[in-house]
């Protein structure tokens, strides 16, 4: 049986979407910007898509920004709102558990001269709202922080940061990636800024992603060259994969009242049989999207469990130093003070609304013998006589 | 994902010899839970000081748990002099290699053996490691393990380190140390001149050797695609490491001379005469400095 539980790390695309992209390979090929009708019908198509994603974000058609991908978009959010600054505000905000895409991004225009606060997680992941809100002064440019963490699927009080953010009259951005499709976004509710999302992590292809962009919201280009996407965006439109991200948001919207219901259901089916059944199971974070279960196993290793996982035919992803080829564990689980003890061995669970319950009680029928196996190999679940095991020095921070 | 051996796959998933020797003669524990991998050796000798018994117990990923299930049968039926001997590499050969950036966990094998051997020799726990020994202090790896790890598997990269032993893998802020003992150790062995540490290519040459290589890598790596376009190439000159060279042909007039000089002359020469050589054109600017 074949199982896939890590739909944070990318989705299947929807069979709808498949269908509605592939006109556009070999029959309205044009390009929109031509002159003649051949190119000019397929821009029909690019405003049904905006539309779409309009509608699943509460926005307006004309605030979204077709991109590449979700780094590409953090990355546009935040480098092109700073340009728009001419450096008039040298701070900047964002937390220590964002993706890559906005972390790394940070601490580059940190070593360019910014000013950088992270702000910290307590235990559950959860961000301290008043001291955010001390932190942003006069001075700062942005604050960028994540609807909902990839990693644990945390979720951040968005609408109240937003309210404080504008407040003091920063930009506000939110990395939505995790949690578009997953939670109801109204921008016309909310007074964020930019916002990024990704196709691939709900259900459209791979290469694209969107923006939006505040009417009014000043951003720099950092793609340069043609007129495309209101002059924010340059470069040919990827017009396949912007119509399927199109049905695929128009799907979302349709499907977020059963991601909180079915999905939910099963996500808690899992999680309550491994807690029940797996020795040293501790469930990481607090408040969390309905399809993701971060969960750790004391004294293993999580590239192991993937590996036995993945003999069995599920497919999952860990925080452990190991898969990721880094030697440091998850840089999310460390800032929300998981000890090592438990880091090293966490796993990440994401479903999507494809999963049914066979699957779930697939990994459940399995996952405690894999724990039971790799704890009989580990040596810290035995005490051995002679044995003068402490932690190396330097090793237990 | 990583490209594991199919062999490195089959002791993760049938480890032979997990489990503890009730009074073995030695034991040797490396590692930590923080670390994210360690290891327990533990084994006993006959009556002809073989190793008759071997048993391992592993926390971390698979190629953790299969260097050490490859360790304990290289083990069986050794003495400790010739257990001595085995090294992380023999360990990661056993398994038909593994990725470098696993190779800490053959390294980790080999050292509870050691750990584990010093144990039955002095009775006692290995010593502690001392704080004012570690360079790496997120890793908590010591200036003997780095050198021992460069020496024998002849290390030449901070990343080649981290690679092996973890150090420098966290904070970085010991990489310079971690240059200095890379340093102080190719030093060393220059002085003993380990032939396996002193390539050929990189022996002190005289200036007509260097000639004459410099022209035969031109012959055979560099003139046979220039003469596909109509140009071509010559030597003028050898000025302490500077190559003179003379663009000619169609080359003369190429606007991408300067890569093909910088990216492809230098690289091979470089590579086949003496890292240390540039490669300038006649009468350009850096040639005069």
């Amino acid at each position: 049986m074949n199982v896939y539980l890590d739909n944070n790390a990318t989705t299947m695309v929807a069979p709808e979407v498949i269908e509605a992209m592939s006109p556009f390979w070999s029959e309205l090929y044009g390009n929109p910007s031509s002159i003649h009708s051949f190119g000019g019908q397929v821009g029909k198509h690019i405003r049904k898509a905006r539309e779409q994603i309009a509608a699943l974000l509460g926005a307006r058609p004309d605030e979204i920004v077709f991109t590449g991908c979700g780094s590409e978009g953090d990355n546009l959010a935040i480098r092109g709102t700073l340009a728009a600054l001419s450096g008039r505000k040298r701070h900047i905000i964002t937390t220590r558990v964002e993706h890559p895409a906005v972390r790394v991004t940070f601490q580059q225009l940190e070593k360019q001269g910014y000013r950088l606060t992270e702000m910290p997680v307590d235990h559950d992941g959860a961000l301290d709202l008043e001291k955010l809100d001390a932190a942003i002064t006069p001075d700062t440019a942005i604050v960028s922080i994540m609807w909902a963490n990839n990693e644990t699927g945390v979720i951040f009080p968005i609408e109240e940061i937003a309210h404080m953010v504008k407040a003091k009259g920063a930009v506000f951005h939110t990395d939505a990636v995790q949690a578009a499709g997953k939670l109801p976004i109204d921008m016309s509710r909310v007074p964020v800024d930019v916002l990024t999302i990704s196709g691939h992590k709900l259900h459209a292809p791979k290469g694209v992603g969107a923006l939006f962009v505040r009417k009014g919201t000043k951003l720099v280009p950092h793609i340069s060259g043609g007129h495309q996407e209101g002059g924010k965006r340059a470069g040919t439109e990827n017009v396949p994969g912007i119509v399927g991200l199109g049905v695929a948001a128009e799907m979302a919207s349709a499907a977020i009242g059963s991601e909180n219901n079915l999905v939910r259901a099963l996500r808690d089916r899992l999680k309550s049989g491994l807690l029940a059944d797996c020795k040293g199971a501790v469930v990481n974070g607090k408040n969390c999207l309905p399809n993701t279960l971060n969960i750790s196993f004391e004294n293993i290793e999580g590239e192991s469990i993937l590996l036995m996982l993945d003999a069995i035919g599920v497919a999952a992803s860990s925080g452990s130093a190991c898969t990721s080829g880094s030697l440091e564990p998850s840089h999310v689980l460390r800032a929300m003070g998981i000890p090592f003890t438990l880091a090293h061995g966490s796993v990440r669970f994401s479903l999507s609304r494809y999963n049914i319950e066979a699957e779930i009680d697939h990994v459940l029928a399995h996952m405690p013998g894999i724990v039971e196996r790799l704890l009989e190999i580990s040596p810290f679940a035995h005490q051995v006589p002679g044995s003068t095991w402490g932690v190396a020095p330097g090793c237990d921070t | 994902m990583w490209d594991y051996t199919s062999k490195l796959m089959d002791h993760f998933k049938n480890p032979r010899n997990v489990g503890v020797i009730e009074k073995p003669d030695g034991i040797g524990e490396v590692g930590s839970l923080a670390c994210g991998d360690a290891l327990r050796l533990m084994f006993k000798l006959d009556d002809k000081g073989q190793i008759e018994n071997v048993k391992f117990q592993t926390f971390g990923c698979a190629s953790a748990i299969a260097s050490s299930s490859a360790l304990t049968e290289m083990l069986i039926g050794k003495t400790l002099a010739e257990a001595q001997k085995i090294t992380n590499q023999d360990i990661a050969d056993f398994l038909g290699g593994m990725p470098d950036q696993k190779m800490h966990c053959s390294v980790m094998g080999r050292d509870a053996l050691s750990a584990a051997i010093e144990n039955y020799e002095k009775g006692s726990p290995p010593d502690k490691k001392v704080d004012s020994d570690i360079v790496c202090q997120c890793f908590g790896v010591t200036q003997l393990e780095i050198e021992r790890a460069v020496r024998e598997n002849h290390l030449t990269t901070i990343e080649e380190v981290t690679n092996y032993t973890k150090a420098g893998g966290g904070c970085e802020s010991c990489h310079d140390d971690i240059s200095q003992i890379i340093a102080r150790v190719r030093a060393e062995k220059k002085d003993t001149g380990d032939p396996a540490d002193v390539p050929v290519r990189k022996k002190e040459l005289t200036t007509v050797q260097k000639i004459r290589m410099i022209e035969e890598t031109l012959d055979r790596e560099i003139r046979p695609s220039l003469k596909k376009d109509g140009g071509d190439i010559e030597l003028v000159d050898l000025d302490g490491d500077k190559v003179i060279v003379s663009m000619r042909g169609t080359c003369a007039q190429c606007r991408l001379v300067d890569f093909t000089l910088k990216d492809v002359v230098e690289t091979k020469i470089k590579e086949f005469v003496a890292d240390n050589l540039r490669v300038v054109e006649e009468g350009s600017e850096e040639e005069a400095r």
